[in-house]
């Protein structure tokens, strides 16, 4: 077992969610800035909160580098402090940071520029960092609504569109179901025991319990994971991602497509090997949903991204399948297995922000378009783009040397050392027939005659680009710096 | 020795070359004319630096040379580098293929030409680095990376049903590597190591040996390719540019057949014995089969395409022989294909550039306007069918005597199979050179100029020297080979030993509790 550190005063435990406080008072302060503003204040609030997600990122950075080496508890219990959450704030955090800058020129042009819009993705992520910090049923309900209600809002930000806000409506209706399941399963859990506390609810766990609790904490534990499969798009609760992908803003889409998920999934391992560990009785019943979920999401995102003809759907489905692959490493329940998941996220992060900023370039004169054949002959008009698009497609494929084929490895590495071979072959022949459709892409980019060139991007998307481009591309050769990180992480888990 | 990374140098000088490239001159013209002179500049140093490999080659030792080490991945998975006698030659058969391809495409290819020498360089350097690889997710990455530049190159400068071709080529050959991908994470996580000569002598338990040979199989099968895989390879070749053809053939294929020997026999000898039956199965219908098909077709290049598969077929069945002739004729069938095959590829390049179509009846009587062209055409015509003299003729004849050795019916069906090869490749000289000049267009068609003389020039040579004098070569495999063979020996002599004396042990057991 993991030593824990407990800190029992309120000072110390809002010592330990400085980064927390900080987006949450910025956030109150940038919303009234707008409020006084008024509507002209999109481009200041949105530089405002992109200062902010770097000021967090310095504070989170200057606790990691103080004292943060194992897991320390803060808030009577219901807050965690460890490497882990710590990696993921700063992979939410460049994500959300990413799609703030991605958005501001869109939102401009497209005459979406309300203040409230950065507002809303900052309070997103502050709900993304407790989430991910969650170490109490409560904290983690309270984590996941207030990054869901703000979601839903941006998904229906552009309030003039049928599409927008029938997705918004989808969105919030399908949440609102999985929430509740979700809430089920906590209430279910805390009937059983009596605690809510993570710590506690493992304790009980792992000692010897009645029949009857085992029962009434699967049964929990079941619906805790329901609602959370549906906040990573995991099948069967995968419905509202295309939809929701094809209507909301594409900058949304963006936000939508890496933090959210980050987050998700970092809650995902927590409930999964942080409260029942394989080396209790109780994990069984976890690893079967798990190994379900994952061969679902990846048949299902590989077979069903076949027919689409609009990009921003195509990715909706891709998104399925690597959830359903990023869950592959978590099925092992082992250390090197949540190491892999990590890496598969960042990986993840990198890749598909790369690709939605390529998403946001194509535009004509005419307005967005967001076609898969609008991207016909891409490699003539804008050679580089056309390159890093394709190699990001590739990765998005798992083929080597690209990022992506490092993050499906370090899955599959951990699944065949616990046993779960036949997994892993489907997880592979899944990827072949995923490969086709990232190739067709890659075969309209390349190999069709071009169609006409897009307007120029502005230099915050190039940047992000670049640095896309670079990770996926160079991974390659720095593998061991991320590889640290990861296995750091993770370790402080087990 | 020398006491610089010089594989590594090898085997990156050209991916330098293609991060050259992207600084050249953006104008089409002189960026293009730029792209060609570095793109030859390179592949020519990346040559002469491969003959260094060569020349300090210690071919008494079976032990990996010029061995690079670094860590990598974390774990035990390494940065390992190292040739022996099997691999060399291959890096030195990619490197001499390189230069000609580029000087082939000098003309040919008139769009997009950087894109188009970037991606050659990359894939030759992924080509390289799969025969130099030490480390299985090393190999794994070189192996499978080559798919990108060629399905770029075969969808971007191929032929009418290009889109179709490529994805072929890129599908089938990812289906069958992805189950190696399998295998290569089972075996790192059961032998703790992904380190290949930790792993050659590594003893896999024989019951997992088979499941691993056969995902193995499926890779190196589609890769080489053998019936009934081989689907993709008629498609691939014919509408790829005539490089792409040309190291599709020389090289890409040899991969199969090189993965074999490093994996398959090495790692899984017991499985390898089990499953020869199966592979000698399958070369053999390949060698008959496809050489029937090639009678009847009407294109040049998918006549040499289904050819490939009749001569690799020699390969896998020389390889599954397990003795020492069996084996150095596979490979010295590999080498020479790579030569022959690919000058056949270029030599169709040479009537293609002039009259752009690959059918056999738009050619006929070109002896009497491209004199030369009929003499080099005939040389490879008859190296392809295997005439003694030629380098094709020492590989044939050492993977039959390997055969014959083992299965006498084989071998029978396999020495047919060659009489077809003569059939139709010679049916297939007549038409095109040979009969009167009678097509209007062909009247003023130019004989081989002096850049594509000066590709076969080359090839002309160690065609001839393969045939005549071909010891140098077998030198260089020879301990490898043996060290190999001794090893599969010894591994099933110990197995079998074992399933031997199990029964026996067993009979006193019971004679003394009698």
């Amino acid at each position: 077992m993991e030593t824990i550190k407990v800190i029992d005063t309120l000072h110390a435990s809002l010592d330990l969610a400085l980064p927390e406080v900080v987006m949450a008072i910025g956030a109150m302060a940038l919303m009234m800035f707008g409020v006084f503003r008024g509507e002209k204040s999109f481009k200041a609030v949105s530089w405002g909160a992109f200062a902010l997600i770097v000021a967090t990122g310095l504070v989170i950075m200057d606790q990691a580098a103080n004292d943060i080496t194992m897991r320390t508890v803060g808030f009577s219990g219901a807050f965690s402090v460890e490497p882990f959450s710590i990696f993921l704030k700063y992979m939410i955090l460049a994500g959300s940071g990413a799609a703030i800058l991605m958005s501001m020129e869109y939102m401009k042009r497209e005459k979406l520029d309300r203040f409230e819009y950065p507002v809303l993705v900052v309070l997103a992520t502050l709900g993304m960092m407790i989430m991910v910090s969650a170490n109490d049923l409560i904290s983690l309900y309270m984590g996941l609504e207030l990054q869901s209600l703000a979601l839903y809002v941006l998904a229906a930000f552009n309030r003039d569109s049928l599409r927008s806000t029938e997705s918004g409506l989808k969105y919030f209706v399908l949440g609102a179901v999985s929430s509740g399941l979700l809430l089920y399963g906590c209430s279910l859990l805390y009937g059983f025991t009596g605690v809510t506390n993570f710590d506690a609810l493992s304790a009980v766990a792992a000692g010897e319990i009645s029949d009857a609790t085992r029962m009434g904490l699967i049964f929990g534990m079941t619906f805790l994971l329901a609602g959370l499969a549906f906040k990573i798009s995991a099948v069967p609760f995968h419905m509202w991602t295309p939809d929701v992908y094809e209507g909301s803003p594409t900058p949304v889409v963006a936000f939508f497509a890496a933090a959210p998920k980050i987050a998700a999934m970092g809650l995902f391992i927590r409930v999964t090997v942080g409260l029942f560990p394989v080396s209790d009785g109780i994990h069984q019943p976890w690893q079967q949903i798990v190994v379900f979920v994952a061969i679902a999401s990846m048949v299902l995102g590989a077979f069903a991204a076949i027919g689409q003809t609009n990009i921003k759907r195509l990715m909706a489905y891709s998104s399925i399948g690597h959830m359903g692959y990023a869950l592959v490493g978590l099925s092992a329940g082992t250390k090197e297995g949540v190491d892999g998941v990590l890496l598969y996220m960042l990986i993840y992060l990198f890749t598909v922000t790369g690709v939605f900023v390529c998403i946001l370039a194509m535009r004509r004169k005419e307005g967005m378009v967001e076609h898969i054949s609008d991207l016909a002959g891409m490699s003539q008009n804008h050679k580089i783009s056309a390159f890093v698009l394709s190699m990001l497609f590739f990765s998005l494929a798992g083929i080597p040397p690209l990022a992506g084929f490092f993050g499906k490895l370090f899955v599959f590495l951990p699944a065949i050392e616990a046993g779960y071979i036949t997994l892993v072959v489907i997880g592979a022949l899944a990827s072949v027939v995923s490969a086709f459709y990232y190739l067709r892409v890659v075969k309209i980019i390349y190999f069709d005659e071009p169609e006409g060139a897009f307007q120029p991007q502005p230099m915050a998307l190039r940047l992000i680009l670049a640095a896309s481009a670079i990770f996926t591309l160079g991974l390659m050769l720095f593998m061991q710096v991320p590889r640290e990180w990861t296995s750091f992480a993770a370790g402080s888990l087990f | 020795m020398l006491d610089w990374p010089l594989l590594s140098a090898i085997t990156f000088l050209p991916t330098f070359g293609a991060l050259i490239l992207l600084v050249t001159s953006n104008d089409e013209k002189t960026g293009a004319a730029q792209a060609r002179s570095v793109a030859l500049w390179v592949t020519t140093v990346t040559f002469l630096l491969s003959l260094f490999l060569w020349a300090g080659f210690d071919s008494s030792t079976a032990e990996f040379q010029f061995e690079e080490k670094a860590s990598w991945l974390g774990g035990n998975i390494n940065y390992h580098m190292g040739v022996d006698g099997i691999s060399m030659m291959f890096v030195i058969l990619t490197t001499l293929l390189m230069p000609l391809c580029i000087l082939a495409s000098w003309k040919s290819i008139e769009n997009r030409v950087r894109e188009y020498m970037i991606a050659f360089l990359i894939l030759e350097t992924l080509m390289i680095g799969v025969f130099c690889a030490l480390d299985l997710f090393l190999f794994y990455l070189f192996f499978e990376a080559g798919l990108i530049p060629m399905f770029l190159i075969i969808g971007i400068w191929g032929g009418v049903r290009r889109v179709y071709a490529s994805f072929k080529f890129f599908l089938y050959t990812l289906l069958g590597s992805i189950l190696m991908l399998v295998a290569v994470v089972w075996m790192y996580v059961t032998a703790g190591t992904s380190d290949i000569t930790t792993l050659l002598t590594y003893q896999f338990d024989p019951g997992i040996q088979k499941w691993l040979w056969l995902a193995f199989f499926a890779s190196f099968a589609v890769k080489m390719p053998m019936w009934p895989v081989h689907t993709w390879l008629p498609d691939a070749h014919v509408e790829a540019p005539t490089a792409g053809s040309v190291i599709l053939a020389g090289i890409l294929l040899k991969m199969g057949g090189y993965g074999f020997l490093r994996f398959s026999l090495p790692m899984f000898p017991i499985a390898s014995e089990y499953f020869a039956g199966l592979v000698f199965f399958l070369s053999v219908v390949a060698i008959i089969y496809t050489s029937l098909v090639a009678l009847v077709q009407e294109d040049i290049k998918k006549l040499i395409a289904y050819s490939s598969v009749a001569h690799m077929g020699f390969v896998t069945m020389g390889i599954f022989t397990f003795n020492i002739q069996g084996i150095e004729g596979g490979i010295f069938q590999m080498l020479s294909h790579g030569i022959v095959s690919g000058a056949l590829f270029l030599s169709v390049g040479v009537i293609y550039d002039r009259m752009h179509t690959r059918e056999i009846a738009a050619y006929g009587g070109l002896v009497h306007r491209m004199p030369v062209y009929a003499a080099v055409f005939m040389l490879f015509t008859m190296a392809n069918v295997g005439l003694p003299g030629t380098g094709g003729f020492v590989g044939e004849i050492l993977a039959l005597i390997g055969v014959f050795k083992v299965n006498t019916w084989v071998a029978l069906f396999a020495a047919t199979g060659a009489i077809l090869s003569a059939a139709y490749a010679l049916w297939l000289y007549r038409r095109v050179i040979f009969g009167r000049l009678e097509k209007a267009n062909l009247k003023s068609i130019a004989d081989m100029d002096r850049r594509e003389i000066l590709i076969m020039t080359p090839l002309v040579l160690i065609t001839l020297w393969m045939g005549f004098y071909p010891v140098p070569v077998l030198d260089i495999m020879a301990v490898s080979v043996d060290n190999l063979v001794s090893q599969v020996d010894a591994a099933l002599t110990a197995y079998h030993g074992v399933e031997a004396v199990a029964p026996a042990a067993e009979a006193v057991g019971h004679a003394a509790g009698h």
